[in-house]
């Protein structure tokens, strides 16, 4: 079946200002210890929002929970207004998803990788091969098609995780702190990359990091601290509410702020 | 029906899945198992040395030790080696039920256990295609195995037994694989596999009819028959020596299509987000 003859919904057609991510009121804890206490925020479309915060501010099990790895106990999160507990599957095939652990399969090639990845959404035969073309062109990782994943340097695998993340046309990228362990260079091409994505194709994305220098004044900022929202502001915005001189002063004077229960 | 929705960026994403889709998932879950598969030349190799280490030596040493009378559903005296063959069978598919149960731990602490799980398809197709493909590895051993075998003088009354020990071959793959799953879910971290190998492997081989029949366990052992009775192992290893003679042990079917289900049954929950047993676990 050609792309062409797929039946059109509209619902996701209108202008409608539905953000690309809606998360309300989640809380989530392991047994006594509570991950997130009542986090709210929104992505809209064509934004580039960072979740920013320490190690054990609680970003793996936000992501975790909206990518549906388990459910939330409170709270609800939506996709494009699809709820992922109870609209699934309409929910995660609108969403792209680069782990923060390499997830590629070293031992089969690239090209491998995305057509298994794109048979996961249903998709196969020439469409899936076409979409993986297309993919790694707009990625500049053609040439690198028929070699194993294994041989990839880390900017590289990286590259290929969010071609293969894009795959299937997502309206939504989640990146789980992707720069991990990549040199200066690369977090920078990647970072670049997919900000040209953002404006380009009008998608939104969320990407957590606890590296401070990855934010831009232009950026949707949502600081997490001990699993609370302490600040969603243009990053810009916040620095000069702040009183600040950058986004890592403005970070610290909210985090010093926060109320000292947290700490406990 | 299968439609789908156009983004502003052109996207194709869909809405509704229809049985294409999910034919198309299927298969490429199965396919990148075969191809996992067809890397790992050792794996094929060691699933096939051990049970062929059990019948050359083990079976040939204790052939004149170990009589085996006249039972259903052989009508006459055979051999030690064509009794525990069927064992051995079995043997393989527990090995690789295990096996597939390994790489799924191993693929949540990589991470490429996430990248199925974060698929639209519904989380119990994901499981049932996974055990699917695993099903599908261990029919090329056990056929593998039953080449090199024939060659032993090991082999049905007719060539029809080779197909009709298939829906058992099935069956039991697919049991034992719903085991590895549930068992994936439960296990912790990698390392705890050796556990497995202890308290499950061994105790489900040695304790049932693969290596000697229950009459000889009764008579030495009452409670270790009882045991055996309870082991779904021991009509798993029922179902294919009697399919293999193109004959149906009953029993053996309804014990291997319940147990089947109830691991099923207790993975897809394990593995359901809601609970989230194994991936909470895993962090």
């Amino acid at each position: 079946m050609t792309l062409a003859s797929q039946v059109l919904v509209p619902r996701l057609d209108t202008d409608a200002p539905v953000p690309a991510l809606s998360i309300r009121d989640i809380s989530h804890s392991y047994r006594e210890r509570r991950a997130l206490v009542d986090v709210s925020f929104d992505v809209p479309r064509g934004a580039f929002a960072v979740l920013l915060g320490l190690n054990g501010a609680g970003k793996t099990s936000l992501f975790s929970l909206v990518t549906r790895l388990y459910a939330a106990q409170h709270g609800s999160i939506a996709v494009l207004g699809f709820d992922v507990a109870r609209e699934p599957a309409q929910a995660l095939s609108r969403l792209g998803v680069v782990f923060q652990a390499r997830t590629l399969d070293l031992d089969l090639t690239v090209m491998q990788n995305l057509l298994y990845h794109a048979s996961l959404h249903g998709i196969g035969g020439r469409e899936g091969r076409a979409l993986a073309d297309d993919t790694l062109a707009r990625t500049q990782m053609r040439e690198r098609a028929h070699d194993k994943a294994r041989v990839l340097s880390g900017g590289q695998m990286r590259r290929i995780e969010i071609a293969r993340a894009l795959l299937h046309r997502p309206s939504l990228l989640l990146l789980d702190e992707p720069t991990v362990g990549l040199d200066v260079n690369a977090r920078k091409s990647i970072l670049t990359y997919v900000r040209e994505l953002v404006a380009e194709e009008n998608i939104g994305v969320l990407w957590t990091t606890h590296l401070i220098d990855e934010v831009e004044d232009g950026d949707d900022l949502v600081i997490l601290h001990r699993g609370r929202v302490l600040a969603k502001a243009i990053a810009g915005e916040l620095v000069a509410r702040a009183g600040a001189m950058n986004v890592g002063g403005a970070f610290e004077r909210v985090i010093v702020a926060a109320p000292s229960e947290l700490d406990a | 029906m299968t439609s789908s929705a156009v983004t502003k960026s052109g996207a194709p994403a869909r809405t509704h899945f229809g049985l294409h889709q999910y034919a198309i998932c299927m298969a490429g879950i199965v396919w990148r198992e075969g191809l996992r598969f067809l890397h790992q030349r050792e794996r094929f190799i060691s699933a096939l040395v051990r049970p062929l280490v059990w019948l050359f030596i083990f079976a040939a040493g204790f052939r004149q030790v170990l009589g085996v009378s006249i039972i259903p559903p052989y009508e006459t005296y055979v051999l030690y080696e064509v009794y525990i063959t069927p064992g051995l069978i079995a043997m393989i598919q527990l090995f690789n039920g295990m096996q597939s149960s390994l790489s799924m731990v191993y693929d949540r602490e990589m991470g490429n256990m996430r990248t199925l799980l974060v698929s639209p398809m519904p989380r119990w197709f994901l499981l049932s295609s996974k055990l699917i493909a695993g099903t599908a590895v261990s029919l090329l051993q056990v056929y593998a195995y039953l080449v090199i075998a024939y060659f032993w003088e090991i082999e049905p009354p007719t060539p029809w037994g080779y197909l009709t020990v298939l829906p058992a071959l099935i069956l039991v793959g697919l049991m034992l694989g719903s085991l590895g799953l549930l068992l994936s879910s439960l296990i912790k971290q990698l390392e705890n596999f050796a556990g497995v190998m202890n308290f499950v492997i061994f105790p489900m081989f040695f304790a049932s009819s693969a290596l000697y029949p229950l009459w000889r366990v009764q008579e030495s052992s009452p409670w270790l028959y009882y045991v055996c009775q309870a082991n779904p192992f021991t009509h798993a290893v029922e179902l294919i020596r009697f399919a293999f003679y193109q004959q149906l042990n009953v029993r053996a079917l309804a014990i291997v299509l319940a147990c089947g289900i109830v691991f099923m049954a207790g993975a897809i929950l394990a593995y359901n987000p809601a609970i989230g047993l194994s991936l909470r676990r895993a962090g």
